[in-house]
């Protein structure tokens, strides 16, 4: 026990997370793209066509995973704002920073997909039903987010003050989450729920399920190479990336 | 092959859906490539002038 929580520590520390942040992040690449090239084929050589949208619904295979990544980063980014402000470590917030673009990131592929879905189901690019405008608060969430980092010149001040800004746009993921069941939407129901299991056939669960891992992969290589960025950014003057740099120079 | 690209007639819709997502994770990585070789760079440019001011 005491040995695992001493390890923890140690990883806390910009120095020692360094490489293996590096390692990790190009374990994680390989398996994005081995996961995104399978569910890229499954979404269009193994997924049946759908009885009643025909081969339009297809564009589900990358909305509804872009969608669940959306929420989920913005999640995992409120829950290193918060590590980040009670304990005052530094990794956290510079985790936090480098989430943020990806999310956005995510964000923009869910209403844009969703609007080139929408527009062959429901007749319209884009309404302002509970779902969407929801969605489109986290786009501006996650832009307001970065802007307000980059507009704070005293880093530890900025990752404050974004870190509040995050935790208090937190209360926006339970509304898009549940926006479906508390009012009348456009947009239909969850296809896939936590209580009462699928509503579509098992292999086309199995290939969004396929793409969302691997957008996992995707978007933990993407943040994890960023924060490498961070670290050099930030501790540019320290000994430590001084002679990592002049060594790999050589 | 044509009817593939067809689509059932939902090629306008499906292709730009697939067609920006791989386009922005494709370039997402590309930018970060960018960015640690201009962080790189600065950083080795501390290291001279820090030599050169030793020196």
């Amino acid at each position: 026990m005491s040995s695992k929580l001493i390890n923890w520590f140690r990883f806390s520390s910009p120095t020692t997370f360094y490489p293996l942040a590096g390692r990790m992040s190009r374990g994680f690449a390989w398996a994005a793209v081995v996961l995104i090239a399978v569910g890229l084929y499954m979404s269009f050589f193994v997924a049946p066509t759908d009885y009643k949208q025909g081969e339009g619904y297809r564009i589900i295979f990358v909305h509804v995973p872009a969608a669940w990544m959306s929420m989920l980063i913005y999640l995992v980014m409120a829950g290193w704002s918060f590590l980040g402000l009670v304990f005052n470590t530094r990794l956290s917030s510079m985790m936090a920073t480098a989430l943020a673009p990806t999310g956005a990131l995510f964000t923009f592929i869910a209403l844009w997909t969703g609007a080139f879905w929408g527009k062959p189901m429901w007749g319209t690019w884009w309404v302002w039903d509970a779902r969407l405008t929801s969605e489109l608060i986290l786009l501006f969430l996650y832009i307001g987010f970065i802007a307000l980092h980059s507009a704070i010149e005293d880093t530890r001040r900025a990752d404050r003050a974004s870190a509040i800004l995050c935790l208090v746009g937190a209360v926006n993921i339970p509304v898009i989450h549940f926006s479906v069941k508390w009012w009348n939407t456009l947009h239909q129901g969850a296809s896939v729920s936590m209580t009462s299991g699928s509503s579509m056939s098992a292999i086309m669960l199995y290939t969004m399920l396929v793409m969302t891992l691997g957008f996992w992969a995707y978007a933990i290589a993407v943040a994890l190479s960023r924060v490498r960025c961070i670290i050099l950014e930030r501790e540019r003057e320290s000994g430590w990336v001084k002679k990592l740099i002049t060594e790999n120079a050589q | 092959m044509k009817s593939f690209i067809e689509m059932g007639g939902y090629a306008l819709y499906v292709w730009p859906s697939f067609g920006v997502a791989a386009l922005l994770l494709a370039l997402e990585p590309l930018l970060l490539r960018r960015r640690r070789a201009a962080v790189i760079r600065r950083i080795q440019r501390l290291n001279r002038m820090n030599e050169t001011r030793q020196q």
